[in-house]
């Protein structure tokens, strides 16, 4: 625990120090809040869903920061890899499933972090927490996103060889995971053929189960949501450690 | 004497290239040990493998006694490492850098603290210690890496190119503080180095390696009186004529290189005249003549018949070679 915890502990100490960063990655998902939400609000008619688009895009808004942040925070990795501090890491007697966790928990923590300064953002513009069990489920759904997408981030960066694929990897699998989960507009309104695509993407269950915390309604069991994002959280941990391990300097 | 270090026919192959060549050693505890040799010629990969970041192909390693193949961890313990490129956080300040490796080493927070700030101190960095790193020089990086290398009281610590890129000022104060540590804490130091005179003013003994083999180990007096004497240098385009000419009994030996023949003797002052009558009576051009003791650099020529310069620039020849091949893959 104690190295987990010094390893949390950088990250921590990283993350304060680095304002711009922070400001930057609640920026964007910010200004979809302001512009899609506001400016959809009145034209968007959501059957079933509340009248309210701003409301149902706020936890879309958060699962994406708490997404970008901890993917981000896993693939920093590499950045360690290139500027050499990974190897005082990696010849300490520590294991690597413990430096795996710390970096993962470190991540986590900041994701987490990034979306509930959304969610505080998204008090400001009319959001009202239905109830406090709610608003903890929420967050609850927000942790197993930033460690299932923190450890997707390690996974990614121990089988990289430098930053080169790192924009790839952005578009080709961070940008389609966002866009398929549900977060701007409801599952059931896309095509019919899309649908199964979308029942395959993890953050689905996640940003329904936060909708379902902050707003009550979802259109997937929260049951489901918490089984299905559990099990991805799980999964990618066991990957991300497995990778790491063989991670090469 | 304790053995710190064994070695016996430690190898290690990258693909087809064999780093590091069937080397054997042994380093007595508190001695400090180099390891010379020009870019390439496998002085990391050795230190790696010491350092169990590496697996050797064949051969073994004892670090304190310990395998480093069986037991990682008793080795990482007792070791402490400063990595040829550079392995601070830039983004952390250097108390905080001191602080997370001593956490990684599950240093008492007490102890830990008394430490950290006894060897800023001692490197000279206290009052620069609440300051980013980013904000420091190449030198004092060096001195903070080794003040974190020493953190956790290693027994054996592994310098690689300790003062590589760093001023001629900088570069002497570190080989003070290297030399103090070895001579008041008993610590085992292995340096990896290219500067013959790093090796010579520091090491208790050093290896010369060239392609991954160890072509000669013995103390730096030794390896220098092992040239047979002082050294003369005759600079001329004749090369051949010289050589044909001076066949004196008191020349020890003879090389040319690159349009100079290098001369091993002994009282080279005494003989000098001689050698000079000799080459002028056969009408030989002479454009420069110098005496020196031997360096390391000379024993270096003796053994591969290249300066480590040299060595140099046709190992990055064939770097760049290869970096084209694979360019256009
Ligand atoms: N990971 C690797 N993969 C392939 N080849 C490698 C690897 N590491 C080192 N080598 C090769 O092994 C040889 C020895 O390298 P090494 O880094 O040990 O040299 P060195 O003596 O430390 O040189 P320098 O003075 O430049 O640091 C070189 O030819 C190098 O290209
Ligand atoms: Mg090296």
């Amino acid at each position: 625990m104690d190295i987990i915890y010094t390893i949390w502990l950088r990250s921590m100490k990283r993350f304060i120090r680095s304002k711009s960063r922070i400001i930057g990655s609640i920026a964007m998902p910010l200004f979809f809040l302001l512009f899609l939400g506001f400016g959809l609000n009145s034209v968007v008619n959501l059957p079933g869903l509340g009248e309210n688009y701003i409301q149902f895009l706020i936890p879309g808004m958060v699962a994406m920061s708490v997404l970008f942040t901890s993917v981000f925070s896993g693939i920093q990795i590499i950045w360690d890899k290139q500027f050499g501090f990974l190897k005082e890491t990696l010849v300490a007697p520590v294991t690597r499933l413990e430096i795996m966790l710390g970096q993962t928990a470190g991540g986590a923590t900041t994701a987490v972090i990034q979306g509930l300064m959304i969610l505080i953002l998204s008090l400001l513009i009319g959001l009202s927490i239905q109830t406090i069990p709610g608003f903890l489920i929420a967050i609850g759904f927000m942790v197993l996103i930033g460690i299932g997408f923190t450890a997707f981030g390690i996974a990614i960066a121990s089988s990289m060889e430098d930053m080169n694929g790192f924009q790839l990897i952005m578009n080709f699998v961070i940008f389609p995971i966002f866009g398929l989960s549900g977060a701007l507009f409801p599952i059931s309104s896309l095509p019919g053929w899309l649908g199964p695509i979308t029942m395959l993407d993890p953050l689905t269950y996640g940003v329904e189960g936060i909708r379902y915390g902050l707003t009550g309604v979802s259109q997937i069991n929260p049951v489901i949501c918490f089984a299905v994002i559990g099990g991805f959280t799980v999964a990618m941990t066991a990957i991300g450690a497995y990778l790491f391990r063989k991670i090469a300097i | 004497m304790t053995i710190a270090i064994h070695v016996e026919n430690l190898t290690r192959r990258f693909n087809d290239l064999v780093a590091v060549d069937h080397i054997s050693f042994e380093i007595a505890q508190g001695e400090i040990f180099g390891l010379l040799g020009p870019n390439g010629a496998g002085k990391t990969t050795t230190l790696s493998m010491l350092a169990t970041m590496l697996k050797p192909s064949e051969g073994t390693a004892m670090v304190n006694g310990i395998d480093v193949e069986r037991d990682e961890d008793g080795v990482r313990r007792s070791i402490g490492i400063v990595f040829q490129d550079q392995s601070l956080d830039e983004e952390l300040t250097a108390w905080e850098n001191m602080d997370f490796h001593g956490r990684l080493y599950r240093i008492p927070s007490d102890i830990r603290n008394l430490r950290i700030d006894e060897l800023l101190k001692l490197v000279e960095l206290f009052d620069r210690k609440d300051d980013i790193v980013k904000t420091f020089s190449g030198g004092m990086r060096r001195r903070l890496e080794i003040a974190r290398g020493l953190l956790h009281h290693p027994s054996v610590l592994f310098l690689d190119e300790p003062t590589l890129g760093l001023d001629p000022q900088t570069r002497n104060h570190l080989w003070q503080y290297i030399a103090t540590l070895s001579r008041e804490k008993g610590i085992t130091i292995i340096l990896t180095t290219h500067y013959m005179e790093e090796a010579d003013r520091l090491c208790n003994r050093v290896a010369i390696i060239d392609h991954g083999k160890i072509i000669a180990l013995d103390t730096p007096g030794n390896l220098k009186d092992g040239i047979g004497g002082d050294v003369i240098t005759i600079k001329s385009p004749e090369t051949a004529k010289i050589v044909e000419t001076l066949k004196e009994p008191w020349i020890n030996r003879m090389d040319t290189h690159e349009g100079e023949v290098v001369i091993s003797l002994r009282n080279a002052e005494q003989h000098l005249s001689t050698i000079v009558t000799l080459i002028v009576a056969r009408q030989i051009p002479i454009s420069s003549i110098s005496i020196h003791k031997p360096t390391l650099e000379d024993v270096f020529l003796s053994f591969t018949g290249k300066t480590i310069r040299e060595q140099e620039a046709s190992t990055t020849e064939i770097m760049r070679q290869q970096m084209k091949k694979m360019g256009r893959h």
